[in-house]
Parts: structure tokens; sequence; C-alpha cells
């Protein structure tokens, strides 16, 4: 199955200078770590799939969507974009992440030998075990999306941070923000 | 065995003590220098130990050492109109002697400058790792000799560190340190979150969160032995675990079922018994003292709220009404006060209520204050602070009238928790 289509530009550059996952971790390098060491203590072959991709080419004006294997490192594919963002205390997800959560459903659909961990964040606002409470239903969320694309229950996890790590370390509406969200974490399984 | 945890006698404080606000009326004490009879060089200064404890209560201003009128150091030597004219109640007096080197003798005399008595008066041995705990056990009893409450300076803080660098692991430390924050110990050392410790009644283990395994489960650690159990490892939520009063079992929350709810475990036998089962969000369950009912943070009606609900499960009652962001509650020892986080926009407040009147009084002013944790006599609260934005704890007395600020040199403090009593 090929799906190869031209997303509007406008939406492109809405969705990358919103929520870019290149912009969020280059505020913390810390958290690039910690993403590598996930990989490496659940044990999974997971090498070079959250890579830069070596895309070829350059930087096209509109995301590609393709669900082919290979289209989870291409930088230039609607999957490139792998974080969910929220409202405070909320797991309601916005009509605008609805359509990436379903391109990444079907992608996990056309591929049921991939799986993903979804990694439930909160702000620091508030107390902590509530906000791990809250940040594991916002997985929940992403995943009962996910899940509607026909996608099996097995290739789908769950963990919850609650507020313990944050990808922007201000203490400020934008900060806040940008931790209030679930990361796709691809493995191959 | 108590001590065999704190055999490493730490020289200085992690956690910085700074006295935020002062209280009125509080009671005007002289705590004289001890007297040092033989050669110690590097003791710790009781009497310094002692002022400091007591200042740190609220309940008293020990007069500063250079404005002392005098320093006697025999119940002989004190002159008490000189006192009375000062408008000094009490005053302390004391010897450290050293017997041979590591092995000292204390000695200290509480008197009562009006009625011109001593109204106290005790000799401890000590060596050098017992010594800053003697000389909490000295403040103890001159606290409860004058304010009728036991003391709770001979006890323990526990609390979690988190150091985070720009290109650096992060470092999460478990850590238990006396309540003047010196002598603290690294009960967990862990590049991953840890989270939600709970003192055992008996003050001898803590359960808590460790994300070690990148997945949240709940371990039970002996402070002394160190040996340590995982207890739960379900999928989902592992968390917010704490000990019921009689030791037995720890209520905490799971989302095996796919939501967060609240359960009973029995340590001895490991059974599992549901406690709450709602499609919101139900966690940061806190025993009552008689351990007949568990209160809890619930989303059922939308936004966190403190419900009741039986210790064996049962229909739960609201206990919150004011205010759109209640969370984290804990009962008093007496079982009269509720203590927990009330937020109201970006501002997160220490609150408490009185649980028979329902009367509630903001105690702290955040921004971001959380982790509300009673002193075992009930006289303090402590609770995690934010002090320009880096995580500090702090106390309050439970009047909301005098605060103080623990601050660490390098990184956050969060999630303190007060340990019990001494047995």
């Amino acid at each position: 199955m090929k799906l190869t289509k031209i997303v509007s530009a406008l939406m492109l550059a809405g969705l990358l200078s919103a929520c870019s996952p290149d912009n969020v971790k280059d505020d913390d390098a810390a958290a690039d770590n910690q993403q590598s060491e996930n990989q490496n203590a659940d044990g999974a072959q997971t090498g070079g799939l959250n890579g830069d991709g070596n895309a070829d080419g350059t930087a096209l004006s509109g995301a590609t969507v393709s669900y082919e294997k290979s289209a989870i490192n291409d930088v230039n594919n609607v999957l490139a974009e792998k974080v969910i963002y929220f409202d405070f205390d909320s797991d309601q997800i916005s009509a605008d992440f609805q359509e990436l959560i379903a391109h990444h459903g079907k992608y996990l659909a056309a591929n049921p030998d991939m799986s993903v961990r979804l990694e439930g964040h909160a702000d620091e606002r508030g107390s902590r075990e509530y906000n791990v409470a809250l940040a594991h239903r916002r997985a929940q969320s992403v995943r009962r999306l996910v899940l509607f694309q026909g996608v099996n229950a097995e290739q789908v996890s769950i963990i919850s941070y609650g507020e313990e790590k944050p990808v922007a370390l201000g203490h400020d509406d934008e900060a806040w923000r940008l931790n209030r969200r679930v990361e796709l974490v691809y493995e191959a399984r | 065995m108590l001590m065999a945890l704190f055999l490493l006698p730490a020289a200085q404080a992690a956690l910085r003590v700074e006295i935020t606000k002062g209280a009125d009326g509080a009671v005007p004490i002289a705590v004289v220098p001890f007297e040092l009879l033989g050669n110690a060089a590097n003791t710790a200064n009781v009497s310094d130990i002692i002022a400091a404890d007591l200042q740190r209560s609220g309940k008293f201003s020990p007069i500063e050492k250079s404005k002392l009128i005098a320093t006697p150091k025999d119940l002989e030597e004190v002159n008490y109109k000189l006192w009375r004219i000062a408008g000094v109640d009490h005053l302390v007096i004391g010897k450290l002697k050293v017997l041979k080197p590591n092995q000292y003798e204390v000695s200290f005399r509480l008197i009562d400058v009006f009625k011109g008595v001593q109204v106290l008066g005790y000799q401890f041995a000590a060596n050098d790792n017992s010594l800053r705990g003697i000389s909490h056990h000295v403040s103890d009893l001159i606290y409860e000799k004058i304010t009728g409450q036991k003391g709770a300076f001979d006890t323990k803080i526990a609390y979690v560190t988190a150091e985070r660098k720009q290109g650096v692991q992060p470092s999460y430390k478990l850590q238990v340190a006396d309540t003047d924050g010196y002598n603290s110990q690294t009960v967990l050392n862990s590049t991953q979150p840890i989270m939600s410790p709970s003192w055992s009644p008996d003050g001898s283990q803590l359960a808590y969160v460790s994300f070690e395994k990148r997945k949240p489960e709940i371990y039970v650690q002996n402070l002394y032995s160190q040996q340590r159990d995982k207890v739960t490892s379900f999928a989902g939520i592992n968390g917010a675990p704490v000990w019921s009063p009689d030791g037995k079992k720890l209520a905490l929350t799971l989302s095996k079922k796919g939501n967060p709810d609240i359960y009973v475990l029995t340590l001895a036998t490991k059974k599992l018994k549901q406690i709450t089962k709602h499609w919101g969000i139900d966690t940061e369950p806190s025993w009552s003292p008689d351990g007949n009912e568990i209160v809890f943070t619930s989303s059922r009606t939308g936004k966190p709220q403190i419900y009741r609900v039986a210790a064996s499960g049962g229909s739960p009652k609201r206990l919150t009404f004011e205010g759109r962001y209640n969370a984290s509650p804990e009962i008093s020892s007496d079982g009269r006060t509720l203590i927990f986080v009330q937020g109201e926009g970006n501002v997160f407040k220490i609150a408490s209520m009185d649980l028979q009147s329902g009367y509630v009084q903001t105690l702290t002013e955040g921004p971001l204050d959380e982790s509300p944790s009673f002193s075992p006599n009930g006289a303090m609260i402590l609770y995690a602070s934010t002090d320009k934005f880096k995580g500090v704890l702090a106390a309050v007395s439970t009047d909301g009238r005098f605060k103080q600020k623990l601050v660490l040199s390098e990184g956050d403090v969060r999630e303190p928790t007060w340990g019990p009593f001494r047995k």
C-alpha cells in the first residue's frame, strides 16, 4: 500500500512552527539522552529509527504522506511529527492533532511489525501523582484514536511520566504548553 | 540499631534553612553556649543546634548569642532577677564533657526564670555520630516541657532531589535527612524519576515509585538493611503508595484495568483490593489516623477534588467544594484537619480544612506549592515550593503564622515527607 500526496504547505508550516520535534528537543539535550537510553534499556533494536533519516534531496515545501515502513524516518513525511499537545488539565485531543494521529494509526496498521510507545507528560502545575494520572489519560486518548485505524492493541503501549520529564525547563505559558504532551516513540517489534 | 543508617557524620547541611516569616508571640528563651570541658575540636555545637531547633519551631525566639546578658554554666551562677528584667522566660544551660576522644557526656538544665527553679535536667552519653541527634532530643524535651506538645526535632524527613543539566544525564535521588537538613543520606540514586516516598509507621522503611526500569514500579526499602522489594509492577500506573497506620498495608494507585483507581495492597499476603472504581482519575490516597478511611483526589466531577471513602471500599463522599483544583490530601494525626494543594489559575497553594466545620484556610502564597506533609506532632506542615523557580522545601506552622524554607545548594528538591516519631 503506497499513498503519497502533498499536504498543503499551509498546514505543514503550521504544524512545524508550532511543534517541530527538533525545536523542542534542542531546548533540552537531556531529553535526547533519555530517549536513546529508553531504547537501550528496553532492549529494542531501534538503530536509525529516530535518526534524522538522511533524507535524499532538499526539503520539500509540503509534507508527503506515505505509510511505507521507512516513511517513519523521512523528515519530510507527515509522520515526522511525533508529539501531540494538550490544554491544561485536559486529555482532549484537538482537531489539528486528530488528523496527525490518524496518519500514525494508518502507518501502524500498514506495518504490524512496528510498535509505538505513547509517553504521556504534564506541565509542572498541580500535584505530581495527579499529573501522572492525567498524562496517562492523555496517552490513552491518543491510543484510542490510533486503534481506531485498525491497529493491533499489542502494537501500542503506554507509559506516563507525569511532570517528571519536561522538555522545556522554563516556568511560563510557553514551557508549560510544550510540556503538556504525548510523545510517540517507535520501535521495531 | 537506629543509628545504623546514619553512620557518616555529615559536616554540613545539604539543605540550608531560612526563616521567611517569624511568628508574633514566640516565647523568648536564652540558650547559653554550653561549657566545653576537655578538648574536642570539631564536635557539633549542641547549644547552637538547640537554639536553631527552637527557632525553627516558630514557637520560640532564642536570644542571639551576642545579646546574652550573662553566660552562667551552673545553676548557682544564674541571677534570676537579671534575666527577669531582660524579659527572658526560660533559660537553658549545659555542658559538654569530653571523657575521651569521641566519647562525650552532654548535660543540660531548663530553668523557669520567673519561678526561679530548674524544671528539667538530663545527662546523656554521646559520640560524634550521635551528638546531633542527642541535641535534637534535648530540643524535643525542652519543647514538650514548655508547650505541652511532643517535640519533633529528633525525627527524619525524606525527599527527592533532581539535577538536570544541559548535556548531562539527569540525576534523581531519594534522600533522608535530619529535620534541620543535616545528615542527608541517599537511599536511591537513579537516572530515571523517583516519586512519592512514604514512611512506614515505625520509620524503618520507605515505599516509593521508581522509573528505573523505564516504567513506574512501587518498591519498599528497609533503611537499615537496605534490602528492598518490588511490590507492584502492573501495566500502566503504579503510583502514590502510602502506608496504612498499622504498617500492614499500602494504599496505592493502579491503572491495570485502564483507568487510575485506588487499591489497597496487604504487604504480607500481596493481596490486592480495589477500593474505587470510576471512569475519572482517582489517585493520591492517604489514610485517616485510625486506618478506617482513605481520602484521595478524584476528577469524577471534571476537576480534581478531594473525597473520602471507607478503607474497605464503598461509595466516596466529596470533601472539598471551594476552589477549582484541590488535590494531594493528608489528614492530621488527630483526625481533625485536612491539608491539600489548592489551585486557582496558575497559582497553587497549601490549604487546610477543618473537617468538622469545613472551614478552609490557605497557608502559603504559592505559586507552585505542593506535596504537603504534617510533622508527627501536627505543629508544622512540610511542603514543596519554589524559590526563583528552583525547587525548595518549605515548612509552615499549622496556623499559617510561621514559615521557613529549606534550600538545596544544587538542583531541585521536592516531594518531602516527614517521618514518624522515633520509637
